[in-house]
């Protein structure tokens, strides 16, 4: 199908696009790099009389290193994280998710404010953030707000953003020395979203774990932060027993849905096994030279 | 509301203009507007993979992207592969590995792989089996079509190698 008619506006700063979300919104949305707004356009699932376009303000696309964290701008494509040598060393979990996402062409538009804007339960970026404590800066009539990734999603294509606001820009702390990252996942064909999937970073001091970040998607109604299984390594190491009852814990800590694709039973059973997965490369990855 | 307005963008190398409303998608303006019908559209929901032509270089789903978002940008399209009426060598290679039946898919096969491989020629065959599935086939089954992406993307180290 094709989408209902709209009003394009294309404006080349941020304080336009600012002012024209005031002027109207909510009736406005936002265009990133729009590989799932346009879809649902296409089936006239949305209809937004107005459409800002963002992708002729370079301002929201760059990728900085500002000490101990990576700021990146909410229109950085996924394809450009993807290819970034800075991503991949500071950020290496962002890096390995970004390779989860889609097929190269979706990548090439993609962006990583439009995915967490639009907070798909199963998309990778939701559960990197999370898992990360990363800042999610938004910009609106009043200026900046900054807000937790753990405060950012807020259900089904739910965020904390304001309909006169917009997400700007992402800081994402650096990965710290000896630690290890892995994003793994189970999709019915690779490029779909996936059934589960889990981030891990874990960091190590001697053999001894002294952080671990814990986070799953496609199980639930956002991503879901893995507290309980992050304690039970943090309290009883990464023995072979320990990484398996984290996974007992992780799986019992979702809630996913029966769909079409998979049942909630057999979501959760993935989550384990998608937990011990990370784990255990992250481990693996902390202790490779770098 | 009719909001037509002008859009002007090169495809294959050489310029165009016509004219789109906001919501009129790429990939049936290159079709319905500049009669450039070798894009095909599937699902029009960005899954098949039928409509990926090349944006500035990078494969895209010209399905999930407005005419008007194209403005001033460098399009290729299937319409670009074969020069002076030699077909282009990675279309000669779906040919020999019997890559195609109903031929439906092929244009958008054809923009991913020139992509995956351009971008990177070093890829595993397992990273382009991969890669490939962002273009669907119902035909094929698609080992001819791996098959000549990677026999294409072999040819293109190989030429660099010689310099």
């Amino acid at each position: 199908m094709k989408p209902a008619p709209f009003v394009h506006v294309a404006p080349g700063s941020l304080a336009e696009v600012v002012a024209l979300l005031a002027e109207h919104a909510p009736d406005a949305r936002p265009l990133a790099g729009g590989q799932s707004l346009v879809p649902v356009m296409n089936f006239r699932l949305s209809r937004p009389s107005v459409l800002i376009d963002l992708n002729r303000v370079p301002e929201l696309a760059y990728i900085r290193d500002d000490g101990t964290h990576l700021t990146v701008g909410a229109m950085t494509r996924q394809r450009t994280l993807e290819n970034s040598d800075l991503v991949r060393k500071a950020a290496p979990l962002l890096h390995a998710a970004t390779l989860n996402i889609g097929h190269l062409p979706i990548r090439s538009r993609g962006t990583i404010g439009g995915s967490l804007s639009n907070a798909d339960p199963a998309a990778e970026d939701p559960a990197v953030v999370l898992a990360l404590d990363c800042v999610m800066v938004l910009h609106g009539p009043s200026g900046e707000r900054r807000v937790a990734a753990a405060d950012f999603f807020e259900g089904v294509l739910a965020t904390a953003t304001g309909p006169d606001e917009l997400l700007v820009a992402i800081e994402v702390p650096k990965a710290p020395a000896n630690s290890g990252s892995a994003f793994v996942e189970i999709a019915r064909r690779h490029g779909d979203f996936a059934l589960a999937g889990v981030a891990a970073q874990v960091t190590l001091s001697g053999d001894g774990p002294v952080s671990v970040q814990l986070a799953a998607c496609g199980v639930g109604p956002g991503p879901v932060r893995l507290s309980g299984a992050e304690a039970e390594i943090l309290d009883h190491g990464l023995s072979e027993a320990a990484i398996r009852a984290a996974a007992r814990i992780a799986a019992a800590e979702v809630d996913p849905d029966t769909d079409l694709h998979a049942t909630a039973a057999y979501r959760r059973r993935l989550t384990a096994a998608m937990t011990r997965r990370a784990l255990l490369q992250a481990v693996e990855n902390a202790k490779a030279p770098s | 509301m009719t909001d037509f307005r002008p859009v002007t963008l090169t495809v294959n190398g050489r310029p165009h203009t016509g004219s789109a409303e906001s919501r009129t998608l790429l990939a049936d303006f290159l079709r319905d507007g500049l009669g450039l019908t070798g894009t095909h559209v599937g699902c029009e929901h960005g899954v098949c993979g039928a409509c990926t032509v090349m944006v500035d270089g990078e494969a895209v789903r010209s399905c999930l992207m407005f005419a008007v978002q194209a403005d001033g940008a460098e399009i290729g399209t299937i319409e670009g592969l074969a020069k002076g009426g030699e077909m282009h060598p990675l279309q000669k290679l779906f040919s020999e590995h019997h890559a195609l039946q109903c031929g439906f898919c092929t244009p958008g096969m054809l923009m991913t792989a020139m992509d995956l491989v351009h971008s990177n020629p070093d890829r595993t065959p397992q990273e382009f089996r991969d890669g490939m599935s962002a273009a669907l086939c119902r035909c094929t089954g698609y080992e001819g079509i791996v098959n000549a992406v990677i026999e294409y993307a072999a040819m293109v180290k190989a030429e660099a190698a010689d310099g």
